[in-house]
């Protein structure tokens, strides 16, 4: 059904690496057939979408969603992940592997590739570092890259063993993947519920240091500079690892790494009130913290924000604080929070596409540049649409998102997917 | 007030308004009927996910005095895992008709969750390392027994802040009422932040002694050692236990206390807890008398 009559975004100004203009978009055939002004519908009977006052953008790219499936579909399946995802602008996910089973063999990145068949948006598969994601045995890479895998992380936890991160390093540049590192050191983070410091001393909650992400930044950056390996570093969330990948990337080193929007939204005092849905790994954590993570998203350290989606169902969040799991949702709310960035609108938007679309090697078919002949991924957002988070309206299976009835500013009006309108006027298509 | 999850819960006013109500209580417990129909026809569960034998059956006899139905839920923490959820079993509970739920739970925060899932008044009786806010006015009642005013009196909470929720709750409460605290421990059991306490730290217990009008001892737990906070209890006792030389040092009118369960050997010589200064089972029988305050300022109203 994709691009049959075809599309016309019509009266949008297109923003993609190329820079920003005027322009309409036509679409048919799941490609992108012209971008001009006053593009007319050719008598093909294209359906228009009002695009006016709004930005018409290459499709985003989530580097890290939990879509839960398989094993845990009570808190998200592919399906709702991926409806989540479009109404959120995305048009490809990287679906972390921390499943049940996990995605470390040949026939689980089938599975999930089966699964992602009829999705409202692209779902790939990341694969795991090592078997079980136990850290102890690196997991079938090569099997896995051939069924085309491209990036492969513990994520959930960090890979302790330095010895085993080195070879896994070693192995996967012989493959051309990226490794990506969940950056904690288990020994001190061990226990620990929420960012160590002056809440978590005042709420009676075991604290997890700040220095149990940077010592792992720092091994990892360290593992890089040895083995000539790239890399790339989930969720930072502090001002230390911000610094530490700053001077790596001066060093010449070639690393990577993302932040997610609570990290830059959020800190631990959001967990005054021991609500678990402001209980995420790696925690919340200070002003400072948030400052540094904005700062280095300004200034080009962090290459990519990346919603680290972690679905779960609202009896698993109904538990003592330091009983529930970790996590809160993002696909729905990332765009809004990344547009009120006090960043200019094309960095915000290569923040949440073609940056990310490059570290996850998918630049040849996601990211743009929104041009004729590339495939039709975008999405089109009125930068100044309000709306309040409502829990119960989100079309993930889950609810635990820290942003309730936070008014934000900026919403996807429309997403176009391999050519066909998967969001149109803010409502999910199927 | 609504609930009592912390001791600022009360305000400035609060601990004075409790500090009054437990004068009369005491007198009440007194009586060789030590009862009164204060809270009849009011119905005061019980929620205890963790053992505890003096602070429920505190509460307990606190409700019984004044007149309210008490049930009792205790519950291992076994049973979390056989799959009712927290939030279920409370809602269930409240489903049966009651005013208030006292609730005690070793994850800190559960009082504070608990109260937005009901109607009822939710008192916390002890929540992880959180707080223990009706140990804390028992601490500050038992104190104006023995020293008057605590403005600007010098109390020493002594051991493992770290984990203790009597320690969160009884800052709040001195500082509250003009004390001085001063908090005596190795580095290791003491909170990672003190940003905003209104304490001096001190690692000198010895130094810290002679200035005092009271000082409070922790119980000091056999797991401590294992997670490397101190070497061994053994070192624990020669450089934190009030012995009865330390003891010596302690002005003569100044008071000790604990919170109990006491170790005695350890944070405690066995001697030390059974002086003349020593008003710990003053303290256990103060806490009925607040805790009938608690429950009466909580409900009576109504």
């Amino acid at each position: 059904m994709s691009g049959v009559t075809g599309l016309l975004l019509r009266g949008g100004t297109v923003v993609d690496q190329t820079g920003s203009r005027r322009a309409d978009v036509a679409v048919a055939g799941g490609r992108i057939q012209a971008v001009g002004e006053d593009l007319d519908d050719g008598g093909r009977g294209a359906r228009v979408l009002d695009a006016g006052g709004c930005l018409v953008a290459p499709g985003l790219v989530d580097l890290h969603a939990h879509l839960r499936q398989p094993g845990h579909e009570e808190a998200e399946t592919i399906e709702t992940g991926s409806r989540a995802a479009a109404l959120g602008g995305y048009t490809a996910v990287v679906a972390m592997p921390n499943t049940d089973p996990p995605i470390d063999a040949a026939s689980v990145v089938r599975d999930v590739q089966e699964l992602a068949r009829g999705a409202l948006c692209a779902v790939v598969p990341a694969g795991a570092i090592t078997v079980g994601r136990a850290g102890t045995r690196l997991a079938p890479m090569a099997e896995m890259a051939a069924l085309g895998v491209r990036l492969f992380t513990d994520d959930g936890s960090g890979v302790q063993d330095s010895r085993l991160m080195r070879r896994a390093l070693e192995y996967a540049s012989g493959l051309g993947v990226t490794l990506a590192q969940h950056c904690e050191d288990g020994g001190l983070a061990a226990g620990g519920h929420l960012h160590e410091g002056e809440w978590s001393s005042r709420l009676g909650i075991p604290g997890v240091p700040a220095e149990a992400e940077e010592l792992m930044v720092a091994r990892d950056i360290a593992l890089a500079r040895l083995t000539g390996a790239g890399m790339h570093f989930l969720h930072l969330s502090t001002a230390g690892s911000v610094a530490l990948v700053r001077q790596a990337k001066a060093a010449g080193i070639a690393v990577t790494a993302e932040a997610a929007p609570h990290h830059f939204t959020l800190t631990a005092a959001a967990a005054a009130g021991y609500d678990p849905v402001f209980k995420v790994n790696p925690p919340l954590r200070t002003d400072a913290d948030v400052g540094a993570v904005r700062l280095g998203l300004a200034d080009g350290t962090i290459d990519a924000i990346a919603t680290d989606h972690a679905p779960h169902p609202p009896e698993a969040k109904d538990a003592p604080f330091d009983q529930a799991p970790p996590g809160m949702l993002g696909l729905e709310t990332s765009l809004a929070l990344s547009l009120a960035l006090e960043l200019p609108a094309p960095d915000v938007l290569g923040l949440l596409s073609w940056r990310p679309a490059a570290v996850a090697g998918l630049g040849d078919e996601h990211g743009g540049p929104v041009a004729p002949g590339r495939p039709a991924h975008l999405c089109v957002v009125d930068p100044s649409a309000t709306w309040v988070v409502r829990p119960e309206r989100l079309a993930s299976r889950s609810r635990n998102t820290p942003y309730a009835g936070r008014t934000l500013t900026g919403r996807v009006r429309h997403t176009v997917f391999a050519g066909e309108a998967v969001v149109i006027d803010g409502q999910a298509q199927r | 007030m609504k609930h009592l999850l912390s001791v600022d819960d009360l305000g400035p006013e609060g601990i004075e308004e409790v500090m009054g109500l437990t004068d009369s209580f005491v007198e009440v417990s007194a009586r060789s009927i030590p009862k009164v129909p204060a809270l009849r026809g009011r119905t005061v569960v019980s929620l205890f996910y963790e053992e505890s034998t003096r602070t429920r059956l505190s509460f307990e006899a606190a409700a019984k005095r004044l007149s309210a139905d008490t049930m009792n839920f205790s519950v291992g923490s076994s049973s979390v895992s056989k799959g009712e959820s927290l939030r279920d079993t409370v809602v269930t509970i409240e489903a049966m008709g009651v005013d208030a739920v006292v609730v005690r739970h070793s994850s800190a925060g559960v009082p504070a969750q608990v109260a937005r899932w009901v109607d009822a008044s939710v008192v916390n009786a002890g929540d992880g390392w959180h707080e223990h806010p009706t140990q804390a006015l028992l601490d500050c009642y038992t104190l104006r027994q023995h020293l008057g005013s605590l403005d600007c009196r010098r109390i020493a909470i002594v051991g493992d802040v770290k984990h203790s929720r009597v320690a969160r709750s009884d800052v709040a409460a001195f500082a509250r009422l003009g004390a001085e605290v001063i908090l005596v421990a190795p580095p290791t059991l003491l909170p990672p932040s003190l940003a905003g306490w209104p304490v001096e730290v001190s690692h000198d217990l010895d130094a810290v002694l002679p200035k005092l009008d009271a000082v409070i001892l922790l119980r000091m737990q056999q797991e401590r050692q294992h997670e490397a906070l101190v070497p061994s209890l053994r070192e624990y006792t020669a450089t934190y236990g009030l012995t009865s030389r330390r003891a010596a040092l302690l002005p003569e009118a100044a008071v000790v206390m604990h919170p109990g369960p006491m170790n005695r050997g350890v944070e405690i010589a066995a001697d030390v807890a059974d002086l003349d200064c020593s008003v710990i089972t003053r303290q256990v029988a103060n806490g009925v008398a607040v805790r009938m305050a608690v429950l009466f300022l909580l409900l009576g109203a109504g």
